[in-house]
């Protein structure tokens, strides 16, 4: 709708509305709807607000405390007070320090690929395109994926005697990958699936940020005789600075909780990640013990860990942008 | 979006630019190409090097094996209850916030609403264990609101719709309702609303698409005999609930074609949809 039927709407509302002047009533009518919209704000944001209370501060503020207990999921209401015994406990816990190792390989393997290529494809989306948006759309389809449909083709494509990969490899004359139980290949398939499916959308963010830069920038820098590559270098990146930020953080994120790739990509292992544990991922750590060993508690404890990953990787990204040379 | 004119580049796409969009776009859909062709075969010949390239002649039966025995046609109710309750909600509640934060004036809208943007940065993901006790005291594991209700806090969504408003909604407009005395509700109904229109149909799609393929929360607290969505399902399936591998992709399918039968659609809005997301309005 326009704002000029908007308008037309607003105006059209004293015709029937309370408080119109010019009533018996009026004053205290006006009163009454004075003190209906000083209470307004607050009805519209009550039903979010009281579903984010419960679903989600609750949770988050109590995660910490459930951490310091004992919990089984088998009885949830018979709660020990450890105190710190559940973190004591990871310390020393060989597989919390593997998921930990795991996550952030994984996360590089992902992460950075990732993005360089959406990059390039964003460039490519950005030129004078026949079928542009047929091209938009088919980038989309990895996103309208399920983690579940994709890993579940993915783990075929990687099957050591009859995926299709490996059958390339040996078209190529190099012997089979097993990318199952190797511990580097099976963390790049593993990536592969991430790579996969959010390549195309990150596309789309900095296709959409690459249009807001004025075109007069590149005219300039043309006329100034830069070729090609130094105008994506000095015209396109400063433009993209937002973008990147925006999708570093949100990927950085999802590699922290990666759990559907690992938990799916082989059949057999489950919540191990792997016969050796080669890809099990602290979110799918934390599944495992709380959600297949029972120990809610400790898996608590774990996500707890998964925060403080989290910051200490931001707060790894300040110190080096921080040292960084701002142009 | 304030795109370029006519969102057209400086540069005009040579046939090299095309080449590598076809390979691009050929490696997003093949997967998603392959999933029917090995749903159209045996798990026999899924075990044979090479792979097939072309459809074969199970396709129905391994559909049919999927729908019955792997639940994915009670999923797949389940998860169109569960998306669209999700979408429905997720608009209405945070169109209502978004235009409170836009604007309305009230004591603590500032810190409420950096409050909402800080929980942005947490994962949810993080909250999971109290979710599930609270979840389970309740009495609502396996039941679809135990899904539903969570995913309705967006506060991506109250943002997205307060950056709408804030462009699409003058205030000289409410200015005008509000001297001729029309109430909080008619303003709503006569002015937001249909201001927000746009903005509500890409955020519905949006979280449409991301409460279908959700899967963490879902695995955790549904479970595949009682009210399992499609993810939850298809986690059945590939952990050996049928072991059959032909039939483990027909129920990736099932639970994939939705999906693209919308981006097929809709796919102007979501492309537009995801674009908008990150541009700051």
């Amino acid at each position: 709708m326009s704002s000029g039927t908007a308008e037309l709407v607003a105006r059209a509302l004293p015709l029937t509305g309370p408080g119109a002047p010019g009533r018996p009533g009026a004053a205290r009518r006006e009163r009454l709807g004075r003190l209906r919209s000083r209470a307004a704000p607050y009805v519209l944001i009550a039903p979010f607000f009281l579903l984010f209370g419960a679903f989600g501060l609750f949770p988050l503020a109590a995660t910490a405390w459930t951490s310091l207990f004992r919990v089984e999921l088998t009885a949830p209401e018979a709660r020990e007070w450890v105190g710190a015994h559940n973190y004591a406990r990871l310390l020393t816990d060989e597989f919390f320090w593997n998921a930990l190792a795991n996550t952030v390989l994984i996360g590089v393997l992902a992460t950075v690929p990732q993005l360089l290529l959406a990059l390039g494809a964003a460039h490519l989306l950005d030129a004078r395109l026949r079928g542009r948006l047929f091209f938009r759309v088919a980038a989309l389809a990895p996103y309208a994926t399920s983690v579940a449909a994709a890993t579940l083709v993915f783990a075929l494509f990687y099957g050591r005697d009859q995926g299709m990969v490996n059958w390339a490899v040996g078209l190529v004359g190099l012997d089979p990958v097993d990318w199952q139980n190797g511990p580097w290949a099976s963390k790049c398939a593993v990536a592969s699936i991430v790579i996969w499916r959010w390549t195309g959308y990150n596309a789309l963010i900095y296709l959409a940020a690459m249009q807001t830069i004025p075109p007069e920038l590149y005219e300039a820098a043309a006329l100034d005789g830069a070729s090609r590559w130094r105008r994506f270098w000095h015209v396109t990146l400063p433009g993209l600075r937002p973008a990147l930020a925006f999708t570093g953080l949100v990927s950085v994120i999802g590699a922290v909780q990666l759990f559907g790739e690992p938990l799916l990509f082989s059949s057999g292992a489950g919540a191990s990640g792997g016969a050796d544990h080669q890809y099990q991922t602290l979110g799918l750590y934390l599944y495992e013990q709380g959600w297949v060993n029972l120990h809610l508690g400790r898996a608590a404890a774990i996500a707890w860990a998964m925060l403080l990953l989290l910051v200490v990787l931001f707060g790894v990204v300040r110190l080096v942008r921080g040292k960084g040379v701002r142009r | 979006m304030t795109g370029r004119a006519g969102s057209e580049s400086y540069e005009r796409a040579g046939w090299g630019t095309y080449l590598l969009l076809a390979l691009f776009t050929m490696v997003s859909v093949f997967p998603l190409l392959w999933t029917a062709v090995a749903a159209s075969r045996t798990s026999g010949r899924l075990a044979e090097s090479p792979p097939p390239f072309w459809f074969g002649r199970n396709l129905a039966r391994n559909l049919s094996v999927a729908w019955d025995e792997g639940a994915m046609g009670e999923a797949l109710a389940n998860t169109a209850v569960v998306a669209g309750s999700v979408a429905a909600g997720t608009v209405l509640f945070s169109t209502l916030a978004g235009f409170a934060f836009a604007r309305l004036r009230f004591r603590f809208r500032g810190p409420l609403l950096l409050l909402v943007g800080a929980t942005m940065l947490i994962p949810p993901q993080l909250g999971v264990v109290p979710l599930y006790l609270l979840i389970a005291r309740l009495g609502w594991t396996d039941r679809l609101q135990a899904v539903v209700l969570p995913s309705l806090v967006s506060a991506f969504g109250v943002f997205y719709m307060r950056q709408h408003l804030l462009r699409a909604l003058p205030p000289e407009l409410l200015e005008a309702a509000r001297m001729d005395g029309a109430g909080t509700l008619r303003v709503v109904w006569h002015l937001v609303l249909p201001a927000a229109r746009p903005a509500m149909a890409v955020l519905g799609m949006l979280s449409f698409v991301a409460a279908w393929n959700d899967f963490f929360w879902p695995v955790l607290a549904l479970t595949q005999t009682g009210s399992p969505t499609v993810q939850v399902a298809l986690t059945g399936l590939g952990r050996g609930y049928v072991p059959d591998t032909s039939v483990v992709m027909a129920g990736a399918l099932l639970g994939t074609l939705p999906l693209l039968v919308v981006l097929a659609l809709f796919g102007r809005q979501i492309v537009g949809g995801v674009m908008r997301g990150a541009v700051k309005g």
